[in-house]
């Protein structure tokens, strides 16, 4: 067990509201609506590819700020 | 047909490059060396002692396998947009993982946890539960291992070689340095493994728009083949967005996939070889890397559209090695092949471990010999892979190779039932165990059920042609099309749910939990050395 003080509440050590940022690269990608056109065109890909791609980004994004919000410090 | 007689060069490569991972496989029984591998948790999980690095190619080279570098481009090619499920598939699974298997990783590490049916075992008080959830996990491993001699003998096929001696042989080869080195090996080979996919991923989608006249090109031609009529159905091939029928199975197809690639066993033995939470949390913002990477494999696809391959009799896995053959000088092309067969490895003795495991700590400790000592475990641990993969290289030598690959497809719905109990249990024990175990088989029942009733128009199947379900073949008025494992997990959530409600109201008796609420957030710390190490539960319910 860690050596801080346990948080006031009984909520597990592990529950925080940034955890809900990761919600966004889950949600995002499944919407096709947003994504299932052909332009814009980046340099030569359809938006259907390129824009998914980015979204890989949208990811590490959201999961590495959790991460560095969240962390313990000890 | 190609002989392998214009292949000398890639032979020669590919060969050399096998041989020296097979030769890591061996000494990774010594590197980062225990006292002993006379115990599951040195051979089975590495020690539990991987740091960032490590884990981050383990998880990589275990979830990103040969299969996939194959049949992901294989699928656009013949089907264009819907195949690029694949990105948004492996960019949503990270951020889900990141909350549940730091949970799984806890929990498994203060108990000595080794497989998702031991946590299922403690969580909720069940042995049937957790042989369920066992069994679910080896049948639905053993046909993805089999998988793996498929994208060897794809590249195989390519450089002319035939005969199944030498898939034989380089199983044997894997075999033995899987028995003897355990989770060290793939940890080991997979940064060979992965320095090679990257670079001949890097080099691909340079060199080959270059040659093919850039992107434009490839994509112009890729509208162009896909838009021509299908003779077997009517219908045009694909096409380079998803359309009206394909939109929801895209949706569904990429979040069963992702939720059923965490559930798999052989991604928790990674997961559990970890040293500690912060490595795991650090790897699920770092693994997506693999995603970008994946994403450009599955254009390989486009590529090959673009440069007019033909696929080698009708098995379009040949694509991406014939794209090489004919692209890249023949010696580079050899670096390529080795870099899909080292791909098979990795994941093939991983799976193999976690297969022998689920054996071991849940059908052998717990029903044939419960007072199994840990050198016991680790012996019949080790064993069992070798079983598990002498079956894989059965069924490649006398079934089909189509029928791996129907079974691959109903083990992903098969794995997908195990959600509630594993992946629902790591965060609430509402659940009775019994309407999880009813729910499980629900699942399944409905999932082989659906799966049953497709049929394939370009190869005259009538039965498990795919997973894309027609909601027309349950009577609704659309040609909408569904993923088959998403709805039969819902159906599974359903049961489990409604008959909890019955169960409780009925004064069904509870079992015991062995963990607590601190249990799933604990850490390792200097202090206080893993329980595991004593081969024993650090704790059971009420102590």
């Amino acid at each position: 067990m860690s050596s801080t003080e346990p948080p006031e509440d009984q909520r597990s050590p592990d529950s925080s509201a940034w955890n809900w940022l990761l919600l966004v690269p889950i949600v995002i990608p499944l919407s096709t609506p947003l994504f299932n056109h052909e332009t814009p065109r980046l340099a030569g890909f359809p938006l259907f590819y390129w824009l998914q791609l980015a979204f890989v980004l949208l990811g590490v994004g959201c999961t590495a700020l959790v991460y560095n919000r969240t962390k313990r410090r000890d | 047909m190609p002989s392998a007689s214009d292949h000398v060069t890639e032979l020669v490569v590919f060969t050399l490059l096998f041989l020296l991972v097979s030769g890591m496989g061996f000494a990774a029984a010594r590197w980062r060396r225990a006292e002993s591998l006379d115990h599951l948790d040195e051979w089975g999980l590495g020690g539990r002692n991987f740091g960032t690095w490590i884990t981050w190619f383990l998880l990589g080279g275990d979830l990103y396998t040969a299969y996939t570098f194959v049949a992901v481009p294989a699928l656009v090619f013949a089907s264009g947009a819907i195949g690029f499920y694949a990105v948004p598939y492996t960019i949503l699974i990270y951020p889900m993982a990141f909350l549940v298997m730091t949970r799984l990783w806890s929990v498994s590490y203060r108990h000595g946890y080794v497989t998702p049916a031991d946590f299922v075992r403690g969580r909720f008080g069940s042995p049937t539960l957790a042989l369920l959830v066992a069994i679910t996990g080896i049948v639905a491993t053993m046909p993805y291992i089999a998988l793996q001699l498929i994208g060897i003998e794809a590249v195989l096929k390519v450089m002319g070689v035939t005969g199944h001696l030498p898939i034989v042989i380089a199983f044997l080869i894997l075999a033995v340095y899987t028995y003897s080195s355990g989770l060290r090996a793939p940890a080991l080979i997979a940064f060979v493994k992965d320095t090679l996919i990257y670079l001949v991923i890097i080099v691909a989608v340079i060199v080959i728009p270059y040659k093919l006249g850039g992107w434009d090109v490839i994509f112009g031609s890729a509208e162009t083949a896909l838009g021509q009529t299908n003779p077997n159905t009517g219908a045009p091939k694909g096409s380079i967005l998803l359309n009206a029928n394909n939109q929801l199975q895209y949706i569904t197809l990429a979040l069963g996939s992702a939720l059923a690639l965490f559930l798999y066993p052989h991604s928790l033995t990674s997961v559990l070889a970890a040293k500690n939470r912060d490595t795991i949390k650090k790897n699920m913002s770092a693994l997506p890397a693999y995603s970008f990477l994946l994403g450009l494999i599955a254009l390989l696809g486009y590529m090959a559209i673009a440069a007019g391959i033909k696929p080698i009799g009708k098995d379009t896995n040949t694509i991406v090695p014939s794209l090489f053959d004919q692209m890249f000088p023949d010696w580079f092309a050899g670096v390529c092949y080795a870099a899909i067969g080292i791909g098979a490895l990795v994941p093939a003795s991983i799976m193999s471990i976690a297969a022998a495991n689920l054996f071991t700590r849940n059908v052998y400790k717990e029903y044939l010999k419960k007072d199994a000592t840990p050198a016991q475990e680790a012996a019949t641990s080790k064993i069992t892979s070798l079983v598990v993969k002498v079956g894989a290289v059965l069924v490649i030598l006398f079934l089909d190779p189509q029928f791996a690959i129907d079974l691959q497809l109903i083990g992903g719905v098969l794995i997908l039932q195990t959600l509630p109990s594993v992946a629902l249990g790591v965060y609430t024990r509402w659940l009775h165990p019994w309407a999880l175990s009813t729910g499980l088989i629900a699942g399944l029942a409905v999932g082989i059920g659906m799966l049953y009733q497709i049929p394939n128009p370009n190869n005259g199947k009538e039965h498990f042609g795919g997973s894309a379900y027609r909601l027309s073949l349950a009577g609704f008025d659309t040609d909408k099309q569904i993923y088959v494992g998403f709805v039969a997990v819902l159906a599974n959530l359903i049961v489990a749910v409604l008959l909890t409600l019955v169960l409780r109201r009925a004064g069904a008796p509870d079992t015991p939990d062995a963990t607590r609420p601190g249990d799933y957030t604990v850490d390792r710390s200097p202090d206080a050395p893993p329980p595991a190490a004593s081969g024993e539960p650090a704790a059971v319910a009420g102590d």
